[in-house]
């Protein structure tokens, strides 16, 4: 690195812990997570905006975290797959997934639960067709979708219960 | 991947930016919604010494309407304005709006940003440039109105001046007995179209057209508005033979090039089809029905 780039000085809130970070500004919000908070549930797959397999929540909002600085997550609250369960109890959503075989290699499973929580916050009862909008931005190469759609439509009817 | 080494300035203002702008030079860019920029950095196509943030100023993610005049702020969303009960008032700002890419890129990427970027794949250009649509450019010497059909001049290249922004983009809303859609193909929800067609009609009795706008995306090296297509209906009584001549003058007008995407053969031909789906469901929202389109995969 030049010597005369500035780092940037950061708070974020991530999974509801805050921290407090010096960055280079090309770093990257995946990175940030998982080298600089060792948080490697989101994944890089594509690095290119295509595959979502890296997709967090930014406040509320699903993002794919390899097209955001980490400085542009400066104050803000910051969802990883590792936040969604709670006190040893996997989200709906996860436990959904496992029981409908919503993965086989589970790499793009983390982006599939983030991009399936932002609809299931937004829109608790989803028709089929709204669910396949949801997640047309995060690839499966396994090419598991239809287990993927079971799982998220279970998971749908389970928190609307 | 990661761009080069990059100074970082998070501007107060879009004053404050402008001033920024001036003083960084040429290997300064704005950062609004980062969905074209970033991956263009991180690839290294684009070379970035000093990227000023706009996403902290605050205030400028808007869309509000004042008589019949709506108003987008510099960062407004995609996705904002997909979710917005405007865009299901005038339905073809939906059909762009709810289409383009997939949430996560919508969540983040502007409607300022798309024009400004002026990628001839865009979608945003050629769906607004069949509404009365203008540029609010705001730079050193203060603001200025540009008629989105004079400010992409071409291919990622706009009006903007080294230190120029866009501030907000203002579209007249359409009268009454108006109907418009916009349809895209695309291979997959994350990819710019193959081709995209928007038309947008207003009627007048018996089905006359008294007014047409259609434009052509991803087919040439800016947003084409076909203006002979829109000749063909302006004036004339909406049938299956008026939107067919409007087809083809849209053919004619494309300006395809051979890629991955398609022969140029192939992208001509999808106009005409594109262009004649786009005119049928613009007639049909014209009369007042709901209809659902946007963007079609192939």
């Amino acid at each position: 690195m030049p010597e005369d780039i500035q780092l940037v000085r950061l708070s974020v809130t991530v999974n509801g812990k805050r921290h407090t970070l010096e960055v280079e500004p090309r770093l990257l919000l995946v990175e940030l997570l998982r080298n600089g908070l060792n948080l490697t549930g989101t994944h890089v797959g594509c690095d290119t905006t295509y595959c979502g397999a890296c997709t967090v929540l930014l406040n509320g909002a699903a993002v794919k975290s390899c097209t955001v600085f980490g400085v542009q997550a400066d104050g803000a609250e910051v969802l990883t797959v590792e936040g969604l369960e709670k006190e040893g109890k996997l989200h709906p959503l996860q436990e959904a997934f496992a029981e409908h075989h919503g993965l086989q290699c589970g790499y793009c499973t983390p982006g599939m639960l983030m991009s399936s929580l932002q609809l299931l916050s937004k829109n608790p009862r989803p028709t089929q067709k709204e669910i396949r909008k949801a997640i047309s931005g995060n690839c499966c190469r396994c090419t598991g979708y239809q287990n993927i759609l079971k799982a998220i439509r279970a998971a749908a009817e389970e928190m609307a219960s | 991947m990661y761009p080069r080494p990059f100074h970082y300035h998070r501007a107060g203002s879009l004053q404050e930016a402008v001033t920024m702008l001036g003083q960084a030079g040429d290997e300064a860019r704005l950062l609004a919604g980062g969905q074209s920029l970033i991956p263009l950095m991180k690839l290294r196509l684009a070379s970035v010494a000093h990227l000023i943030d706009l996403n902290f100023i605050g205030g400028l993610s808007y869309t509000k309407e004042e008589d019949g005049v709506i108003r987008f702020g510099a960062l407004t969303r995609h996705a904002e304005i997909e979710e917005s009960a405007l865009a299901q008032e005038v339905p073809i700002l939906y059909d762009c709006a709810a289409g383009i890419a997939d949430i996560q890129v919508r969540n983040r990427g502007t409607l300022g940003g798309s024009l400004a970027e002026a990628d001839p794949s865009g979608d945003w250009a050629p769906c607004l440039l069949t509404l009365s649509t203008d540029v609010i450019c705001l730079g050193p010497q203060g603001e200025r109105t540009v008629p989105l059909a004079e400010f992409i001049t071409d291919a990622y290249t706009t009006v903007l001046g080294p230190a120029e922004l866009v501030r907000e983009v203002v579209v007249r809303r359409p009268p009454p007995k108006s109907g418009g859609a916009y349809l895209a193909l695309k291979r997959a929800a994350p990819v710019y179209a193959t081709a995209s067609a928007a038309v947008q009609f207003t009627l007048a009795d018996h089905d006359t057209c008294l007014d047409a706008g259609i434009a052509l995306g991803a087919i040439g090296l800016t947003p084409i508005k076909a203006t002979a297509a829109e000749a063909e209906l302006r004036g004339k009584q909406v049938t299956d033979k008026t939107f067919e001549a409007a087809a083809e003058a849209a053919m004619a007008a494309a300006d395809p090039q051979s890629d991955k995407r398609g022969s140029a053969a192939y992208k001509r031909a999808l106009v005409g089809v594109l262009v004649r789906r786009a005119a049928e469901i613009a007639l049909r929202r014209a009369r007042g029905e709901k209809m659902e389109a946007g963007h079609i995969y192939a």
